[in-house]
């Protein structure tokens, strides 16, 4: 191990930066707006959640670059180490407008404008990684970005106008990537990056050894995966975080191994790429991590960050525990597994000893007799946190007999939580309405659900206990229609009524 | 300069622009002549003005401009209590802060600790004594930078001696808590004795919610000290001249001094319309205390706890009707959650009793507001204005009258539309004379299927077991013109230099609405110039003086008229001046394409404006406007407060998720009157985006205050605009043609900005239709708003539970 390198390298548009000295956790939007007056990406709420702050971020994923939107407001500019920064002041080569910015213009996208510059970022990343887009594949681009102003339609056509008009940018693209690439590729290193201003200091170890070197000597540190929580600490409650850990360098921690019978997710894979390997095990999986924030907010957001955290009403630990996971606990001394759902033990508390990190998460896959179901109730449909999250595994012996039941659900309790006497009412049933109504009443006892401003505890329960229903249906009727959206929507009548009518304009 | 787009390629979603372009166009042989016609007249489809620079990000916003040398930043110390006193204030700790360069209380104010916009003095900036509402601010910090600021903030001590807030109207009601400014009551007939002589009557309430502006652009102020008095204030407000009028005020120097400024806001929505005046204030006091620029900008979170909101009612109605569901009597109290001050509360709830009737006449009627004091925030301006809380309340009076007497809610609508020539008197007493609804609903109807397509999902729902769809066609006429009569006047500025480029200035300002490209279409149209000759500048209070807001849809109507006018009188100029050049009458003198002709003569514009010039021509015009014909005298209820009506109407459909309450907007069709649209492109911007906005209020925004009277939901995580995917599946919308505004506005054509937020109230009824199908359409399902996905599941149950009930009975 060689001493700690103590600037910051990446690539700012064409440009090779190298910083040292700045707060530990500047953010990257205030790096830009405050010590670059680069004023085209704007403050909506620095907290990750209406995407005004949008810029892109080039990594290296094995061999190669990938591109991705992501909030400047919340991450960390140290977080950019090795990698490549695009912001809206980049887009426009020699006077003229990118394919993107032009479709923007042409479809009248635009009203305060103040959005924009973060849409156009969504809607270019979108364009880099995708040579066409349906327009479900446009909205989910743009679930992370808020406009008051125009209701959207425009923003979704100018969508559609950037593939159909892009294509010479999109050589122009590919043109210079591999060249791009090598520059990236050279910016990496095994050296661990140390960040320090006064006492504070942003250390990002370069390997697993080194994270659990650097985390035994700094057990109070912060460890700062996607900073899609622990930045909020830096912008609203405006802590002063002493030691913050990130370690988003270490590839050994990202990733997704397909074993025999489970999958094993790397602490630091992020929801993106946890959607696509989750979509193996279940659609539903792959629907939930889809209405799972923003895209910005997968494409930082990891899977350990989201359990290690121990929120209420994450999303994934419900997932993970009825799939029955469990998670591998590292130390400089050792490493310990155990079955998620005994991680959780209090609100925020987890079972997680000084200096030791979540390293992974296996994932039991579903067998042939297995029955899988997960659902996400919130107040807007897409990027909202839950009200109820619920999701069960059932296991039948040879007679169709339930002999396992895994039940569990956020948003009903101070941790995600197995229903253990809905799951007893369910053992040696068979799966059906009425054991879905018998699970239900022993719901009541297993719950006294959160009772706030997402939802009351009434319509938590109530959530809780029809989505046990929606599940028996979904299993016996396959002809009911039993959701209004997304791709687990079975059909849309409107579309088949409106039939002669005028289809969207776009 | 203005920034032209491929205009060659518009989309063909403006196809519809209903002017064809002039036939010279189509003979004009070169495109580049043909481009220049196409931008140089009123009601195309031309880009927004800055469309460029939003999408490259080089427009600028106050937080954006290059900060002078020296610029401090002020942050705001905020109360946590919703009402107490303040038993100590003790500011040592903050003053101590690293990088304070001041702390600034109440005592610190030199002029008067007030920032009302009515005049009224009861809403201080600083909190010296009473707290009244929660994070009102008490003290302000000025840092070297915006986080040493923010940060000293928090080490503030405050005790407090707690007073039981009053948070709803509910409990302002049973307190007895004051109004914060005197209720309305407009009356026409006996309703007593109407209600009496119905052979139905119906009384209920309805809670009406109110909605956070989430402007993306959050408020800020950014103010440099000048020499004597002099402070200049770059504020993003809809209102300079309040905001110069009331730092005037509270600095106590006369307002000549103070000059406002603002090139564009990123959102405003009626939330910039007096909630700038704080920060602009503090930002002002600050500066001239340290004779350094002082800038003001809240964090989101913030912003959205200060500042007010639409009002959320309470609305009681009784209604009287009969079995054909025509409505006899309507009595209608609406109450209003107004907050600690009354701010705007006045005029909202008045336009909400100005609305309580939509497009149904009330051959008796009553309706009175109570406009309640609360402990929090002021509420405040938001698109419609109070108006829409109105229309939700005739709009559940019909769908009572339709669930009672089982008629399609449709059909009750229009058997109570206002009539043409008779049934046509307003609760105010107005005539209405430009009555065009019942033309745009009969034709929506048809174009939307709306009957086929009612029939085909009643007969879906009875075979989907969990999700239900509903359908609502509901109508809007929304009253244009200020209710208060004076501030329906305009100034403009318009300077022609010598090289023939023209300035253009006026007093309304710019928040996304496409204002600026509008007036500058109408100007560039008076001088037969492309738009790309008319320089859009910044609005300013010291070009033009005693502006009103750019509020109450009026931007256009407005300025475009103060604009031409002062263009026109630098045309009369001009022509008057090449009349006696030419020797040729004035009426032969025709401006056209750039070019200034009489007979056989011709030259360009920029050799006839060099020409005058050099003949000491003035070449520089104000121009002003009134609007005609409106009065109104509130004390006895009368008068005549609205210059014209804007009519549109829209039909929704939704699906319901009967296990969960979750929903989804299917397909919406719209059929609205902007007139002669001034530019197809904008208008359509604002029909969609506010009906996209309108959905939001009525569906998953919510504003959730706990006991104490903390408001929880208080940032984008917790309050749910639409996103992208919640916009209607289908959404087809076109413009009525109707032959223009009855009236002569500019280019006859209509306000736009706030009557599209309504055509939304389809949706809540939409929802309503769905989850009455689980009681076969027996009851009125009485949805309050927000209808979250969480009150509609309750209002599923309540209807399975009924229908459980009523088949008990045996009446199935």
């Amino acid at each position: 191990m060689s001493e700690a390198r103590t600037s910051l390298r990446f690539i700012d548009g064409e440009v090779s930066r190298e910083l040292s000295g700045f707060d530990p956790t500047l953010t990257i939007l205030d790096w830009l707006r405050l010590d670059e007056r680069r004023m085209g990406t704007k403050e909506g709420c620095a907290e990750g959640d209406c995407g005004a702050c949008t810029v892109v971020v080039g990594r290296f994923v094995g061999t190669q670059v990938r591109y991705r939107a992501i909030n400047a407001c919340i991450a960390p500019l140290a977080s950019l180490d090795g990698r490549r920064l695009i912001t809206i002041e980049h887009l426009k080569a020699g006077g003229s407008l990118h394919p993107v910015q032009q479709a923007m213009v042409d479809r009248h996208g635009s009203q305060c404008g103040f959005c924009t510059p973060g849409i156009v970022m969504s809607l270019f990343a979108l364009w880099l990684n995708e040579n066409e887009a349906s327009e479900e594949r446009i909205e989910d681009a743009l679930a992370g970005n808020l406009c008051r102003c125009t209701g959207y339609q425009p923003i979704i056509a100018a969508g559609r106008q950037m593939f159909e008009k892009g294509a010479a940018a999109k050589k122009a693209w590919i043109a210079q990537a591999a060249a791009m690439a090598e520059r990236i590729r050279q910016l990496q290193d095994d050296r661990r990056l140390e960040i320090r201003k006064g006492t504070r200091r942003f250390i990002a170890p370069a390997s697993i050894e080194d994270f659990a070197k650097v985390y035994a000597s700094h057990p109070d540190a912060t460890i700062l995966a996607g900073a899609t929580d622990v930045g909020l600490w830096i912008t609203k409650d405006m802590r002063l975080l002493d030691t913050v850990i990130h370690p988003g360098r270490i590839a050994a921690l990202e990733g997704v191994a397909e074993k025999e019978e489970a999958l094993v997710f790397g602490a630091m894979t992020n929801l993106a790429d946890a959607e696509n390997a989750l979509s193996r095990i279940h659609p539903h999986l792959a629907e939930l991590l889809r209405r799972f924030g923003g895209e910005q907010i997968r494409n930082v957001g990891t899977v350990g960050g989201n359990i290690a955290n121990g929120s209420p009403i994450g999303d994934l630990p419900p997932a993970l525990i009825a799939l029955g996971a469990t998670v591998t606990l590292r130390s400089q001394e050792k490493r310990r597994e155990l079955p998620l759902e005994k991680f959780f033990i209090a609100y925020k508390r987890q079972d997680r000893h000084p200096g030791e990190f979540v390293e992974s998460v296996r994932v039991r896959k579903l067998g042939a007799a297995s029955l899988f179901h997960a659902s996400k109730v919130s107040k807007r449909f897409d990027e909202d946190i839950s009200a109820v999250c619920g999701a069960f595994r059932l296991e039948r012996d040879a007679k169709g007999r339930i002999n396992e039941a895994r039940l569990a659900f956020g948003g009903m309790a101070a941790v995600p939580k197995r229903a253990s006497r809905a799951e007893r009412a369910l053992v040696g049933q068979e799966w059906n309405e009425e054991a879905a109504e018998r699970a239900a009443v022993a719901l009541e006892k297993d719950f006294a659900p959160l009772d706030d401003w997402r939802a009351s505890a009434r319509y938590r329960m109530r959530c809780a206990q029809n989505l046990l229903l929606r599940f028996a249906i979904e299993t016996s009727e396959a002809e009911t229609e039993t959701r209004i959206a997304g791709p687990l929507a079975r059909r849309d009548l409107s579309g088949e009524l409106a039939g002669a009518a005028p289809s969207r304009e776009l | 300069m203005v920034d032209r787009s491929s205009s060659d390629e518009r989309p063909p979603r403006e196809r519809e622009a209903r002017r064809t372009a002039p036939a010279a166009a189509k003979d004009a042989s070169s495109r580049k002549s043909r481009e220049r016609l196409v931008t140089s007249r009123m009601h195309r489809p031309i880009p927004h003005d800055s469309a460029h620079k939003h999408v490259t990000g080089e427009a600028l916003y106050v937080d954006d401009l290059p900060e002078p040398a020296g610029t401090a930043h002020l942050y705001l110390g905020l109360s946590d209590r919703a009402h107490a006193r303040i038993t100590s204030l003790d500011l040592d700790a903050v003053r101590a802060s690293a990088g304070v360069l001041a702390v600034l209380t109440a005592a610190d104010i030199p002029g008067m600790n007030d920032m009302s916009s009515t005049g009224r003095h009861d809403e201080v900036l600083l909190a010296a004594d009473l707290i009244s509402y929660h994070r009102q601010p008490i003290f302000a910090v000025v840092g070297e930078t915006r986080d040493a600021a923010r940060r000293a903030c928090l080490a503030a001590k405050v005790s407090y001696e707690d007073i039981p807030p009053l948070v709803t109207v509910e409990e302002a009601r049973s307190a007895g808590a004051d109004f914060v400014t005197e209720p309305l009551k407009l009356e026409r007939g006996d309703v007593t004795a109407a209600l009496n002589a119905s052979s139905r009557r119906l009384k209920c309430s309805m809670r009406v919610g109110g909605q956070e502006h989430f402007y993306l652009e959050g408020q800020i102020a950014l103010a440099v000290p000048g020499e004597d008095n002099d402070v200049t204030v770059h504020s993003s407000t809809q209102h300079p001249s309040e905001i110069q009028h009331i730092v005037s005020h509270v600095l106590g120097i006369p307002s000549h001094a103070v000059t406002v400024e603002v090139r564009r806001m990123g959102g405003a929505f009626g939330g910039k319309e007096t909630q700038g005046n704080l920060f602009a204030c503090l930002a002002a006091l600050a500066a001239k205390k340290l004779g350094r620029a002082v800038k003001c900008r809240p964090d989101r979170d913030d912003d959205m706890t200060i500042t007010g909101k639409r009002h959320d009612f309470l609305i009681d109605y009784e209604v009287g009707f009969d079995d054909h569901g025509v409505i006899h009597a309507a009595d209608l109290v609406y109450a209003a959650r107004c907050g600690f001050s009354p701010d705007l509360s006045g005029p909202v709830t008045d336009r909400a009793l100005f609305h309580a009737d939509n497009c149904y006449f009330y051959p008796s009627v009553r309706a009175r507001s109570e406009p309640f004091r609360t402990n929090t925030c002021s509420n405040t301006a938001f698109r419609g204005f109070g108006g829409p809380q109105g229309m939700l309340g005739a709009e559940r009076l019909i769908e009572e009258v339709a669930f009672a007497t089982g008629l399609d809610p449709l059909d009750v609508r229009k058997r109570n539309f206002y009539g043409i020539g008779e049934r046509d008197v307003t609760p105010y007493h107005q005539r209405v004379e430009d009555n065009i609804v019942a033309e745009i609903v009969e034709r929506l109807e048809r174009t939307s299927r709306y009957r086929e397509r009612r029939q085909a999902l009643r007969s879906a729902n009875a075979r989907s077991r969990i999700v239900k769809r509903g359908l609502a066609l509901t109508p809007v006429k929304f009253g244009i013109s200020f209710t208060a009569t004076w501030f329906n006047q305009a100034g403009a500025l318009v300077h022609v230099y010598k090289d023939g480029s023209v300035h253009l200035n006026h007093g309304g300002t710019e928040m996304g609405q496409g204002l600026y490209m509008k007036v500058a279409q109408v100007v560039a149209d008076e001088f037969q110039l492309g738009v790309d000759r008319v320089k859009i500048t910044a609005t300013t209070t010291g070009k033009v003086p005693n502006t009103s807001a750019t509020a109450a849809s009026s931007g256009s109507d407005l300025n475009g008229m103060a604009a031409q006018a002062a263009a026109r009188v630098i045309k009369e100029r001009l022509i008057g001046f090449l009349a006696e050049e030419w020797s040729v009458p004035t009426r032969e003198i025709l401006l056209e394409q750039g070019l200034v002709r009489a007979g056989n003569k011709s030259m360009t514009f920029e050799e006839l404006v060099h020409a005058a010039y050099m003949a000491r021509i003035q070449l520089s015009a104000a121009g002003f406007y009134k609007t005609p014909k409106i009065h109104w005298d509130r004390k006895s209820g009368r008068g005549h407060p609205f210059y014209y009506f804007a009519y549109g109407a829209a039909v929704s459909e939704v699906a319901i998720d009967t296990l969960t309450g979750e929903y989804r907007v299917e397909r919406v069709d719209i059929l609205h009157d902007c007139g002669n649209s001034l530019n197809p492109a904008i208008d359509r911007g604002q029909i969609e985006g506010g009906f996209v906005q309108g959905m939001g209020w009525l569906t998953t925004e919510e504003l959730w205050f706990d006991k104490e009277g903390r408001l929880r939901t208080h940032a984008p995580s917790t309050y749910k605009i639409p996103v992208a995917s919640d916009r209607p599946r289908v959404f087809n919308v076109e413009f009525f043609d109707g032959g223009g505004n009855r009236e002569p506005t500019v280019g006859r054509s209509k306000a736009v900005g706030e009557p599209p937020l309504m055509l939304a109230i389809s949706v809540l009824h939409a929802l309503s239709d769905a989850v009455a199908s689980l009681a076969d359409y027996r009851y009125c399902p009485r949805l309050d708003t927000p209808a979250t996905p969480e009150r509609v599941l309750f209002a599923v149950e309540e209807m399975r539970a009924r229908a459980a009930e009523h088949r008990h009975e045996g009446k199935w």
